[in-house]
């Protein structure tokens, strides 16, 4: 499995509240704006989380939005709606979930690219059935203050009511999560194989010029 | 007999470098394409652990995003934007990666210069930290975007870890009527299928009205396959892709030439291949196609109204449409025809190449564009720019009153400074009308070249067909 080295702080198991955010197909444009992207370094983006929702013209939190309520602080589970994360690549998204203090995303399905993101940084997407999703949100209604616990191990969130529903990841990046490791190690340990590709299939480009 | 494959499982097969059980595939990645947003934090990451990039000659840099649209003599004026763009110099300076700055007659948006180039090659695999990459796709590339831990991914060991994706045939048969243009096409797609319709899945494009198309023409629907989910999009390479790809810089010469063209004639899916899905779309049917909402999905043919949430059943897709609405200021069960906009964009990833702004001078050669609008013509690239100006096509844009620009992606994201201001209206030809895109507050009818010129001379939504 992948290498020993560790970029991110491993996830087990973990109980929050839940931060109902049940808008469909949230883009990562919504996630962090464009504007924030001129930086060359990964921290400071929580602050700017969801901007345009979270503040008004004038820079001032709006208190209608969820992130601004006092049930959003200290809390590491989002609940969205589906297909969170589609648009841009940009990584700077689950950059800026994580430093907000978000731990896990719950929601019926993902956008690739932001689920692959989220996978590489210790941010754990956790896709659930509409039931389920409705149940949650349901729970964020009644009892805002409620618990649930989400164990990776076991690939489990545990309501409130004490029934444990199942969330599917594949068995790496499982590994990679609970461990705390970078997968940037477990290439690096291919490189006989790359070299013989290499020797194989030579380039199919070279991008050098006289320019 | 050999089993029967789709383009996309050949060139994944010949690219799978290892798989183990358990593990996602080792892909080895042909080309990396690297611009200044998505890259920096890549750098760092491989400085950190003492790496050097494995192939600088397999990987490519372009700065797009950030830099303004005017004259690249004069200083970044934004110090954010100016750094990150000295840092991109920087970094492929350190690690040996060729650049085209903004210097270079080579310079412009990473998805028009790969093709233009002829760096992106059928058969190959293309990454970028940019969602978009999709577009090289149009060559019979596997291309899609990657984030960037994925960018120092393949800076450091030239490939990538996989899960393979489904494929997903989409079919466009027929011919298009004048007025309707590849733009039409994407946005019809997706907004029969939505936003996540393609969501793991790779598109390959089939059918005559797609062989009809231009290779650029191609891109612009394959730009677009990441609005559908999708995070590649592929049309089958034919005798147009080895036709314009001939003589371009980075395309094989001589033997190298004829071998690979033999090659990419073996790629193109086999008879009795299967796609995991397939939708069919009718190109005889398709009109010009606009969106009133808040994603790509949500789009009509420009002659249909706007959906009334009233009658939608679905809850969360009732508040989703409701909620979009609010924010375009739009009644529903009404066409957007007529509806005053106050910017015209024609530029981007998706619309930017020389086809694209020959369209639309097309239209405005002798017209003037309303004059309360604002309307922007940014060339794709410094070769764009160049073969445009041997036409004589920014003398037409500009007596007609359009801005004519330096390469960029501009207003398509507006990170540079071209914006719109809160609450202004723009037909524009690039790939996103999500909230805030264009410029905080900035609503987006996302549209073809041929509907943003036409809406330009009126300073409303406008059908073009009516001014052919």
């Amino acid at each position: 499995m992948a290498g020993r080295s560790r970029i991110m702080n491993p996830i087990t198991s973990f109980s929050s509240r839940i931060v109902p955010l049940p808008i469909d197909n949230i883009d990562t444009d919504q996630i962090i704006p464009a504007r924030f992207l001129k930086t060359t370094d990964k921290s400071g983006l929580g602050k700017n989380l969801f901007c345009d929702w979270r503040y008004d013209a004038a820079g001032n939190p709006r208190p209608d939005f969820i992130l601004n309520q006092p049930r959003a602080a200290g809390a590491a589970i989002l609940l969205a709606g589906d297909n969170f994360g589609c648009g841009s690549s940009r990584e700077h998204a689950p950059w800026a979930l994580l430093g907000f203090g978000f731990r896990a995303i719950i929601s019926t399905s993902f956008a690739d690219i932001f689920r692959n993101n989220c996978l590489k940084n210790g941010l754990l997407p956790i896709v659930v059935d509409a039931a389920t999703h409705a149940e949650l949100l349901e729970i964020t209604r009644s009892n805002p203050a409620a618990e649930v616990h989400v164990d990776l191990a076991h690939q489990s969130v545990r309501l409130p009511s004490g029934r444990t529903v199942e969330f599917p990841i594949d068995s790496f990046s499982k590994h990679c999560l609970l461990n705390g490791i970078d997968q940037l190690g477990y290439l690096l340990q291919k490189e006989a194989l790359i070299a013989a590709y290499e020797q194989a299939y030579p380039p199919r480009i070279t991008t050098y010029t006289r320019e | 007999m050999a089993e029967a494959r789709t383009l996309f499982q050949k060139i994944w097969d010949a690219h799978v470098v290892a798989e183990e059980p358990g593990c996602p595939a080792v892909l080895y990645i042909d080309l990396h394409l690297v611009h200044e947003v998505t890259s920096p934090q890549a750098f760092q990451a491989l400085r950190e652990k003492g790496l050097k990039v494995r192939r600088p000659h397999q990987t490519l840099a372009t700065m797009d995003h950030s830099i303004p649209t005017t004259d690249p003599a004069l200083p970044i004026l934004d110090p954010v934007a100016a750094k990150q763009v000295e840092q991109l110099a920087i970094n492929c300076r350190e690690f040996g990666v060729p650049l085209y700055d903004r210097k270079s007659k080579h310079q412009g948006i990473v998805h028009v210069i790969g093709p233009e180039l002829g760096a992106t090659q059928p058969g190959m695999t293309i990454v970028c930290g940019d969602s978009h990459t999709s577009t090289h796709g149009a060559l019979g590339a596997l291309a899609f975007g990657i984030g960037t831990t994925e960018v120092a991914h393949v800076l450091a060991t030239q490939c990538l870890l996989q899960t393979r994706p489904k494929t997903f045939e989409v079919r466009v048969d027929g011919t298009l009527k004048p007025g309707v243009t590849a733009k039409d096409i994407i946005l019809a797609l997706i907004a029969k299928i939505g936003v996540g319709g393609g969501t793991g899945h790779v598109f390959e494009y089939t059918g005559s009205a797609i062989r009809s198309l231009t290779i650029e023409g191609r891109m612009t629907v394959c730009n677009m396959s990441i609005e559908g989910g999708a995070r590649a999009g592929l049309v089958a390479p034919d005798d147009a892709t080895i036709q314009y790809l001939a003589g371009r810089p980075f395309a094989p010469k001589g033997a190298a030439w004829e071998a690979a063209v033999a090659a990419w004639c073996r790629l193109p899916t086999d008879e009795g291949a299967a796609y995991d899905q397939r939708v069919e779309i009718d190109a005889n049917q398709l009109e010009p196609m606009i969106t009133y909402g808040t994603n790509p999905g949500m789009g009509v043919p420009i002659t249909a109204p706007v959906p009334d949430p009233a009658s939608i059943p679905e809850p969360s897709h009732r508040s989703t449409l409701a909620k979009a609405l609010e924010y375009m200021g739009l009644q529903p069960g009404r066409p957007l025809l007529g509806h005053a906009i106050d910017v015209v964009f024609i530029g981007s990833c998706t619309n930017s190449r020389i086809s694209d702004l020959r369209l639309a001078a097309q239209l405005l050669k002798g017209r003037k564009v309303n004059p309360r609008l604002r309307v922007m013509v940014v060339p794709g690239s410094q070769q764009v720019k160049a073969q445009a100006e041997a036409e004589g096509l920014p003398e037409i844009f500009r007596a007609a009153g359009c801005e004519w620009r330096e390469p960029g992606c501009s207003m398509c994201i507006a990170m540079n400074g071209d914006e719109l201001k809160p609450g202004q209206y723009c037909v524009s030809t690039s790939n996103r009308n999500f909230e805030g895109r264009q410029g905080k507050g900035g609503r987006t009818f996302l549209a073809s070249p041929l509907t943003a010129a036409a809406s330009a001379l009126t300073g409303v939504v406008t059908d073009v067909r009516t001014l052919l």
